[in-house]
């Protein structure tokens, strides 16, 4: 069972991204073994409202049962409360808020009151450090990095909030998790996305310092090919029950558990 | 075979006190992925006592020493680049000598002068006398001066190549950073640059556009600081096209423009 949380369709504003629609990314997930996908309605994240585009995801979802709704929820919108409510109604995995794509200040009241009512709710929060490389940005896309001190903030604004982060580096892995406590630490999870192999080998240096239950198979896709996370476990020496526990078993027996 | 044609090792004198470990982590690691040949070049000493873009002349030197060394002790698997700073021109000249006599395949100019500066032109003359291919570090569609290094993007490499249109040009990690769509746009137009796949980025869409761009006839494979997304575009480049087009790109093309018998039954 392999399980990407790290997942978008539609398509990307700044520049043009094949494979976005449903069926293509199906057919890249049976291309990589990947039995099913957490996705977020990519556009959503540069709208006003970026829950407009929930209504689209869930149908989508319910056309393709290996796909499963992320939807976004804006905590300064009004309605964001039955955003999240529908989220959990729809049985979504996980819901989405990327700060500053949403204009938030990422530690500010909203999020801090979103992060509780996700933590009541028994609902992870994903978030995401980047989606593209700052040196390749389109000139006009100045939405800043997510900072690992507001990972750390969050983590210790609620003692139920659960977070799943996606394309963060080693060094922002190591902040936040030699920053935090014991108990914090076990409230979020780091996808592979954008964690380098060999010869730097920082995801095998992360799996023996912060531990192989910290971390979930992400990609990325379809900004980035999923091949890439594939290839980044093929190169490592892990038992077959490390390589399961990364593959899927750390979100079903720990996001979800 | 499998030519990754822009692969690092770090010498005992760099800035990484891991420099073991990193290196057979990369040995090991192409085992893996079924590397036949890392072609490899050494910056210096990788910013330990100049910097890794601007190598003094000693460090220029032992570094190359280092990495001819590391050739004879592995002489099925790495080849090398002899790596010149062009603000030194005699000294870059003989490192080309004495690299071409302790058997370096190619020229490797990282981000040490701008490469539509006259000073590159010598370095070029002797490729061209030697058949030497040049591998050029890029900041793909470089807005600006960024700290560190003068680096070059891909328009100002293809005035570089023009003025030398008899030497093979290798614009470095098309996915390394920056904006590959502009590079692609420039070299669709000068044959004798070649990309190389290698950088850590892996962005959905940017094979088809090089293949778009420059056809399998103009790709070479590679790492660079990243092994897993060099195996990822491999495994990628895989699906996408038939045989024949991908040896061009796993080792065909290397063979092609690199000296004859550079590689093991070449």
């Amino acid at each position: 069972m392999r399980l990407d949380v790290n997942g978008f369709l539609g398509a990307y504003p700044w520049r043009r991204v094949p494979g976005t629609s449903p069926e293509a990314l199906l057919a890249a997930m049976d291309r990589t073994g990947i039995d099913t996908a957490w996705v977020t309605h990519l556009p959503s994240l540069f709208w006003r409202d970026p829950t407009e585009g929930n209504t689209w995801l869930y149908e989508a979802a319910d056309a393709h049962e290996r796909l499963e709704p992320v939807p976004c929820v804006h905590p300064a919108l009004p309605h964001w409360e039955e955003a999240l409510s529908d989220a959990a109604t729809r049985g979504a995995p996980a819901v989405r808020c990327d700060p500053h794509h949403f204009g938030l200040a990422p530690v500010g009241d909203e999020m801090r009151v979103l992060a509780a009512a996700c933590g009541a709710a028994k609902l992870p929060l994903l978030m995401t450090v980047r989606l593209e490389d700052a040196r390749q940005r389109h000139p006009h896309d100045l939405v800043p990095e997510l900072a690992a001190a507001s990972v750390r903030a969050l983590l210790r604004s609620d003692p139920d909030v659960r977070l799943v982060i996606t394309h963060a580096d080693r060094p922002f892995i190591e902040e936040v998790h030699w920053g935090s406590t014991a108990a914090e630490q076990a409230r979020v999870w780091w996808d592979i996305a954008w964690i380098w192999g060999p010869p730097e080998d920082h995801l095998a240096h992360l799996i023996a310092t912060v531990g192989v239950e910290r971390f979930v198979f992400g990609t990325g896709q379809p900004l980035r090919i999923p091949e890439n996370a594939v290839a980044k476990l093929d190169l490592l020496d892990l038992s077959q029950r490390d390589r399961a526990a990364i593959e899927s078993g750390n979100v079903t027996q720990g996001v979800l558990g | 075979m499998l030519i990754d044609v822009h692969a690092h090792f770090f010498p005992e004198r760099s800035a990484r006190a891991d420099w073991r470990e990193y290196n057979a982590s990369r040995l090991r690691a192409g085992e893996r992925i079924g590397i036949t040949v890392h072609l490899n070049s050494v910056l210096g000493t990788f910013g330990r006592s100049s910097p890794t873009y601007f190598p003094s002349p000693a460090d220029v030197t032992y570094g190359n020493e280092w990495a001819f060394g590391l050739q004879r002790e592995q002489p099925r698997r790495v080849r090398t680049y002899v790596c010149v700073n062009p603000n030194y021109p005699d000294h870059a000249l003989a490192e080309i000598e004495r690299g071409r006599a302790a058997g370096a395949v190619g020229i490797k100019l990282a981000a040490s002068r701008r490469a539509t500066d006259p000073l590159l032109d010598p370095i070029c003359a002797a490729g061209a006398r030697h058949g030497l291919p040049i591998l050029h570090h890029i900041w793909q569609h470089r807005r600006r001066d960024w700290p560190g290094q003068e680096a070059s993007d891909a328009a100002e490499l293809c005035h570089l190549a023009a003025r030398h249109p008899t030497v093979h040009f290798i614009l470095a990690h098309i996915g390394g950073g920056g904006d590959w769509l502009h590079s692609l746009a420039v070299v669709s137009r000068h044959g004798n640059v070649l990309v190389d796949l290698s950088g850590s980025g892996v962005d959905g869409g940017m094979l088809e556009a090089c293949l778009a761009a420059v056809g399998a006839e103009r790709l070479l494979w590679g790492t660079d600081m990243t092994m897993e997304t060099g195996w990822a575009k491999l495994r990628y480049l895989e699906r996408l096209l038939p045989p024949e087009p991908l040896e061009l790109i796993r080792w065909k093309n290397a063979a092609r423009i690199f000296p004859p018998r550079s590689f093991p039954g070449d």
